[in-house]
């Protein structure tokens, strides 16, 4: 069936099956790679997007679903001019990212944790991200990295 | 100033930040357009012969290309046999099957031996067809016993392959140890459990063949050895093959070379004619993918009532899974490195490789290593408990001393340098010891239902083992002043690209934004090693610092024909990058000036670094653990790490590695586990069965600096990647038992999870 889908503020229409993921409509239909798919169970995060400002793992949501609303991916995050959004600013600056491969999901889920609680205490970032695994960090600078955004 | 040794973030962020890194999946280059999705056809069973294939109703699939077995593998060289007098040993770089009656196959012919075995592939138009058509291969199996305990294994009442006579591929078990002179011995079995890598990427691999030439994109530590793998299975000269490391979602050793089911996708590729893409499920990476550790522990150590260890011997039983595909590899190294940090006078180690039908084992952050430092960091526990004695005591009494390096051990290795008391001291003040055993010992007093366990451990590994085989650099002057380096190491997130343009600003004054770094692709880079055992900045690090030597002498002497003047008189300008005339500082040139000077010959120089050796880090940590004896749940409270690598290039990253493996370790130890039943039935194959540590379950960690350098190499450098999995690990476990010993408990296998450390507390009471 049609589906119309603003991702990162520019319209999307495709024609995909109902089984159709939101994260295989992002990746294959709106060409956007950044985003994702670390597991089949939505345990990792890896697939993390905002849809209509809620972070939702794009694994466990149809494209069918997501019809008419709006998505955010990390390609959509940094403003007109190229700068880094402050949460992206602060991955970089705390070297809160090795292999990247979790990066574009765990970056979304913070984006989205901050707006919810933008003074966030270590352990409610903690709590915050548990639904989005990292191998490589320990999370150590990630959540450092967190609080720093969340600091301005 | 040197830019070595100083803060500085990564280069390779902002693109992986904004745009995302270009994994397997995500490549959109035109050799790939089009390209077949492959879904495996895998075994639900861990051991049972197959009777039948039928892929009749497949056929009829929407979107269906192909479907290949093992009987349309008719187009390549048979497996080579193994080398005369037994089996190859295997290594890190190269895990090759032992080949003869061991013997891999790459799709299963008429046998499966773990649950998640490759039996068949469809290549569908797309991958949601794909797993509609795998579910129509009907295959028909014929169960066989499963071999899951080492022990009935061992027996060889039913064995995975009949030929060989045995389930035992490799045995070099312990011999015998007199404890004489001991007052007290303690022996006793530990489990060092298996575990699944996890690298947030699974494994994927791409390929295409077109005019005789073979590409393969992969999500791999190496592209050399996999070109090397892929030439040695299909026969082909190397130079008609091209392997593409793209962006790689994570190694940890899991992802060294190229496994059968990445060699199968490149031989669809070929066998079709059509390019072809894998990107494996999480479901499938949990069973499909190598685990890690898998080792069973007799521990027998034995000294004095007043602290000293005068033996110790180590019985390794390692499970390789259903096919040995690293031989007698991992073990070695855990004998290698059996007395660990110690000086202990008579040490015996042993092993014997064990088949069972379950997933193979391979390398795994550590590869050995962190197996040798758990099983002697719980041998001193048992023995410090046995005298009486603080566990911090025993191991200072024990420690090789500063004095003594470099160190040759009972086990053959030669210990380079070391200050392993100095750690152990500086980590024990970091952590605030004394106050931390003055906390329990109120905690104890009072019967809180919180106790507080303190860990302590000491490590040294060796990294870099295999230093022979040395790195590959190429560094190339531009004539605009710009530099690219060539390396043969493989970057999957450690930040090489940062750290070789670091080398290259310190050495030539090139600043490090005009200085591009190339990996992972043997068009350009036809030799090289690539990432594992903690290898990179020592081997391919001095390999870009000696190409950059190289440079700058050819350098030099353009320089002195250019501004015509004497080599001995002409200097570099690091701070600015300039050749400059001693005693005339108007006369300058840039490196724009010197390469363009160089003409069509170029300004390059190609280095082989292969006389390097081994070095052995050492560190301490301490892990302070929270536990509620009433219910056995655990908390990580605090982590307090020594880890020293020698000298530290850039400590954002080496901060960044022991975080990585601190976190690794502790998950070990705390939760993960990759668990069958007795039918071979993996019952923690998805991610929500299977442990991963999460940001929820850890502390910030409390890192302290120490660097002595190595000697061995320009840099001073050890390896990092893998000292948190070797140090962490112990430490977690030993802070769980130390928090309730008081009840009489002196072990606990890890995982320490709620129900074990609960049954623990429950034997223990019910025992006294």
């Amino acid at each position: 069936m049609k589906v119309t889908v603003t991702v990162n503020g520019r319209p999307v229409a495709a024609g995909v099956a109902d089984r159709t993921l939101l994260v295989h409509f992002l990746r294959d239909e709106a060409g956007l790679t950044a985003t994702n798919i670390g597991c089949d169970t939505s345990s990792c995060g890896a697939c993390t997007v905002l849809l209509d400002g809620q972070s939702v793992k794009s694994c466990t949501v149809l494209a069918v679903q997501a019809d008419g609303s709006e998505v955010t991916t990390v390609e959509g995050l940094a403003s007109d001019s190229g700068d880094m959004h402050p949460v992206q600013r602060a991955f970089h600056a705390e070297h809160a990212l090795q292999c990247g491969f979790c990066t574009p999901g765990m970056v979304m889920a913070a984006v989205s944790l901050l707006a919810e609680n933008p003074k966030p205490t270590e352990e409610q970032v903690r709590s915050g991200l548990e639904g989005n695994l990292c191998r490589c960090t320990g999370y150590h600078n990630i959540v450092r990295a967190v609080l720093a955004a969340s600091e301005g | 100033m040197s830019i070595l040794g100083t803060r500085v973030v990564r280069t390779e962020d902002p693109r992986l930040l904004t745009a995302g890194g270009t994994y397997v999946d995500d490549l959109r280059v035109p050799e790939l357009a089009g390209a077949a999705r492959v879904t495996f056809v895998r075994s639900p069973l861990a051991h049972a012969r197959i009777t039948g294939i039928d892929a009749s109703a497949a056929h009829e699939a929407p979107g269906l290309v192909a479907v290949l077995t093992y009987r349309d593998i008719n187009d390549i060289p048979p497996p080579p046999l193994p080398p005369e007098g037994g089996p190859p040993p295997g290594s890190e770089a190269a895990p090759l099957p032992l080949g003869g009656p061991w013997q891999e196959p790459l799709l299963a012919v008429d046998r499966v031996r773990f649950v998640g075995e490759a039996v068949a592939i469809v290549l569908t138009d797309d991958s949601y067809q794909g797993e509609d058509a795998a579910e129509l291969v009907t295959v028909d199996y014929e169960p066989l016993p499963a071999v899951v305990d080492l022990g009935e294994a061992m027996a060889g009442g039913t064995l995975l392959f009949p030929d060989a006579g045995s389930n035992v591929p490799v045995a070099h078990p312990a011999g015998d140890l007199a404890f004489d002179g001991c007052d007290v011995v303690v022996e006793r079995e530990i489990v060092n459990q298996r575990v699944a890598p996890v690298p947030m990427e699974g494994r994927a691999t791409a390929a295409s063949w077109v005019d005789g030439k073979l590409t393969v994109w992969a999500s791999t530590q190496n592209a050399q050895i996999s070109r090397f793998i892929l030439a040695g299975a299909f026969g082909l000269d190397p130079a008609a093959i091209r392997v593409i490391a793209p962006d790689v979602g994570g190694g940890f050793g899991a992802k060294v070379g190229l496994d059968r089911d990445a060699i199968v996708v490149a031989w669809a590729a070929r066998h079709t004619g059509r390019a072809v893409r894998w990107v494996e499920t999480r479901s499938e990476n949990l069973t499909g993918m190598t685990h890690g550790r898998a080792q069973r522990h007799t521990v027998k150590i034995g000294g004095t009532r007043d602290g000293r260890v005068l033996a110790y011997r180590l019985d390794v039983v390692q499970d390789t899974g259903a096919y040995p595909r690293m031989g007698g590899f991992l073990p070695t190294l855990t004998n290698l490195m059996a007395p660990g940090p110690y000086d202990i006078a008579h040490v015996e180690a042993g092993y014997r490789v064990v088949v069972t039908t379950t997933t193979p084992i391979s390398a795994y952050r550590g590869a050995g290593r962190p197996e040798a430092t758990a099983a002697i960091e719980r041998a001193m526990d048992l023995f410090a408990a046995e005298i009486g004695m603080d566990p911090a005591e025993v191991r200072r009494k024990n420690l090789v001393p500063s004095d003594q390096f470099p160190y040759q051990t009972p086990c053959g290795a030669l210990y380079d340098t070391g200050d392993y008391i100095g750690g152990l001291d500086k980590v024990l003040a970091g952590a605030g010891y004394a106050d931390l055993r003055a906390e329990q010992a109120r905690r104890r007093e009072r019967g809180d239902v919180v106790q507080i366990g303190i860990g302590v451990s000491c490590y040294v590994e060796i990294t870099a083992a295999d230093a022979d085989n040395g790195e590959t650099a190429r560094v190339v002057v531009h004539d605009d002043g710009t530099a690219t380096v060539y390396t043969g190491s493989s970057a999957h997130g450690q930040g090489h690209h940062t750290s070789w343009a670091m080398i290259v600003e310190a050495d030539l004054g090139i600043p490090m934004d005009k200085v591009t770094v190339k990996h992972g692709d043997t068009d350009e880079i036809p030799l090289g090693t690539g990432t594992y055992a903690s290898r990179s900045l020592q081997l391919g690090g001095v390999a870009v610092h000696r190409a950059n030597l190289e440079v700058k002498e050819l350098a030099r002497k353009l320089a002195a024909d250019l501004m015509e003047a004497s080599e001995a008189d002409l200097e570099l300008d690091t701070a600015s990058g300039s050749w400059q005339v001693r005693g005339d500082p108007a006369a300058s040139r840039t490196w724009a000036d010197v390469a363009s000077y160089a003409g069509a010959e170029g300004l390059a120089a190609f280095v082989h670094y292969t006389d390097g050796a081994p070095t052995f880090p050492f560190g301490s940590h301490v892990a302070v653990a929270e536990v509620d004896t009433e219910t056995g749940k655990v908390t990580l409270v605090r982590h307090v790490t020594v880890d020293d690598a020698g000298t530290v290039l850039n400590p954002v990253l080496t901060e960044g590695q022991r975080h990585g493996g601190i976190a690794q370790g502790v998950a070990q130890a705390l939760l993960e586990e990759m668990v069958y039943d007795a039918d071979g039935n993996p019952l923690t194959g998805t991610l929500v069965d299977y442990a991963t540590i999460t940001a929820a379950e850890l502390p910030s960690f409390e890192l302290l600096v120490s660097e002595t350098p190595a000697t061995v190499n320009p840099l001073g450098a050890k390896g990092i990647g893998e000292a948190g999995t070797i140090g962490a690990t112990p430490a977690m476990q030993s802070a769980v038992i130390d928090a309730v010993s008081h009840l009489g408990v002196r072990h606990i296998d890890m995982p320490t999870t709620p129900v074990r450390v609960w049954a623990a507390i429950s034997e223990a009471r019910a025992s006294q």
